[in-house]
């Protein structure tokens, strides 16, 4: 598969792309913070922040649905939440028929506020990984001091990423070729036969992916990796656009604060 | 005809164009090797023949359009292994692999085993019923992965590169057992050497298109052609050697 049918980077020349890859890293991280430390129910700071992301994306000439739609991914996730709207004490809204459970306003509202807060946050993730190619991220990191042992794990994990999507596809496409019918006969098997040979695919692509880490593993201790390899890192300094920027982004976040808490 | 293809054209969503106005035709019984360089679409091609891949052009097994609604029909005529045994066998143990086919079809458990048992003995390989597919030898699992499709009873056998990677007994038992099997048969090989023992007809396939399909016997003496498309006569790689 070729790289560029997953990787969310999308190739533009905006003042967005062009920003120093370490502010767009800290600005998304704080950002991210803000936005967890809003109070539940600061429907004016969510707006401005959602206001705040969509002018981004519409300066790094992405459109201005392309975050909203891709982040709507998270709200499944979102719903490991849903115990807060009947735990939450508050004034009671409803009263479900069974068991005595009670759904409260201040629940309702904590649970809204998490998925807002959740899908925000993804947007300003997936709009740092759109106008920031997965090396300069890489590179932005290392500058950052993150530990090597996170940034290599999360290399490997992307250069991987790849080669067990092409082995998912070809194991469906070496099924998908034998899943014949005869013209007299209903065929396609038993729910639970299928789902035990969907199941039974899993279990192939675990083993086989454990095998290859360890040949992988194998082939770099033989070119002499000691765990601990420590590349010299060349950080370029912050070109003035860069700190004017990080300016507004701090200004920014200060102005989300004092809207949502006042 | 068994298989007939008129002006296939197909292209990667990435824009690369892989096969170019093909159009070929394989009579029933005939065995027809497919050679040419890397990336010359010869998978491309093979991925047609089944429908996993659909380009724009005609593609017909034994007078059925292969399309949507035809597909599962379509499956259970042409008989596709691939280049890599590790995708071709997805179930933990060979008697599940070689009766996914006929189960699938909606055959009784005694009919597939009958079928089990019949395409494992064509491959002389009945006492590995039972065994990992994951832990063979690789000549192992090639053997293995055509009975995933013999047991399927298919009229066109298509396989993709089934000698690369076997030492020399593992395929000579190939080639023995490709020379026997009496089906049609379209494979695509580097191994220029069995293409000469062992298929009459031969196709070359070079940037998408067919560069030249014809005789065996008389493509293999025409020196320039095959060099110019990367490959070799098999009595020079002998004499090289």
């Amino acid at each position: 598969m070729h790289p560029t049918l997953l990787d969310r980077y999308q190739l533009k020349n905006s003042s967005i792309h062009r920003l120093d890859p370490r502010l767009k890293v800290v600005v998304t991280i704080f950002f991210i913070i803000s936005n967890v430390s809003l109070p539940d129910g600061a429907w004016g700071a969510f707006l401005l922040a959602w206001g705040v992301i969509l002018s981004v994306s519409f300066m790094a000439l992405l459109g201005i649905s392309y975050t909203a739609k891709r982040a709507m991914i998270v709200l499944p996730f979102t719903l490991t939440a849903v115990t807060i709207i009947f735990t939450m004490p508050g004034n009671s809204l409803l009263t479900l028929p069974f068991g005595s459970y009670e759904l409260t306003d201040a629940g309702l509202m904590r649970f809204v506020s998490i998925i807002i807060r959740s899908w925000l946050s993804l947007q300003m993730a997936i709009l740092l990984t759109a106008t920031t190619s997965f090396v300069d991220l890489m590179h932005a990191l290392r500058c950052l001091y993150v530990p090597q042992t996170i940034i290599e794990i999360v290399s490997f994990m992307y250069r991987y990423l790849f080669v067990l999507t092409d082995e998912t596809t070809r194991l469906l496409r070496a099924r998908e070729s034998r899943m014949a019918a005869l013209p007299d006969r209903k065929g396609g098997g038993s729910l639970m036969w299928r789902a035990r040979v969907a199941g039974h695919m899993v279990g192939q692509l675990f083993l086989r992916s454990y095998e290859r880490a360890d040949r992988v593993y194998n082939a770099m201790l033989a070119r002499g990796y000691n765990s601990q390899l420590s590349h010299p890192v060349a950080c370029p300094f912050m070109r003035s656009q860069d700190w004017t920027s990080g300016a507004v982004a701090v200004a920014i976040l200060f102005l989300l604060q004092i809207v949502g808490r006042f | 005809m068994t298989l007939n293809i008129n002006k296939l054209n197909f292209s990667y969503p990435d824009g690369h164009v892989a096969l170019k106005n093909i159009s070929l035709r394989i009579g029933r019984g005939e065995k027809v090797a497919l050679v040419g360089p890397n990336g010359a679409g010869k998978s491309t091609l093979l991925l047609h023949l089944n429908g996993l891949l659909v380009g724009q052009g005609e593609v017909k097994i034994n007078g059925f359009a292969v399309t949507k609604s035809n597909l599962p029909l379509i499956r259970a005529k042409v008989g596709l292994v691939f280049q890599n045994p590790d995708d071709q066998l997805f179930s933990p143990t060979v008697f599940e692999d070689v009766a996914f086919g006929p189960l699938h079809m909606g055959l009784s458990e005694s009919e597939t085993l009958t079928c089990v048992q019949r395409a494992l003995s064509q491959v002389d390989m009945s006492h590995y019923a039972d065994r990992m597919s994951y832990h063979l030898s690789i000549g192992e699992k090639k053997r293995i992965s055509i009975a995933t499709v013999l047991s399927m009873n298919p009229e066109i056998l298509v396989l993709d590169e089934p000698s690369a990677g076997l030492d020399p007994r593992a395929r000579r038992t190939l080639i023995t057992l490709l020379r026997n099997l009496p089906l049609t048969m379209l494979v695509s090989t580097h191994d220029m050497l069995m293409v000469r023992e062992n298929f009459p007809r031969m196709i070359i396939m070079d940037e998408g298109q067919v560069i030249a399909d014809g005789a065996t016997e008389s493509l293999m003496n025409d020196i320039a052609l095959l060099e110019a498309h990367g490959l070799e006569r098999p009595f020079d790689v002998e004499s090289k050697a």
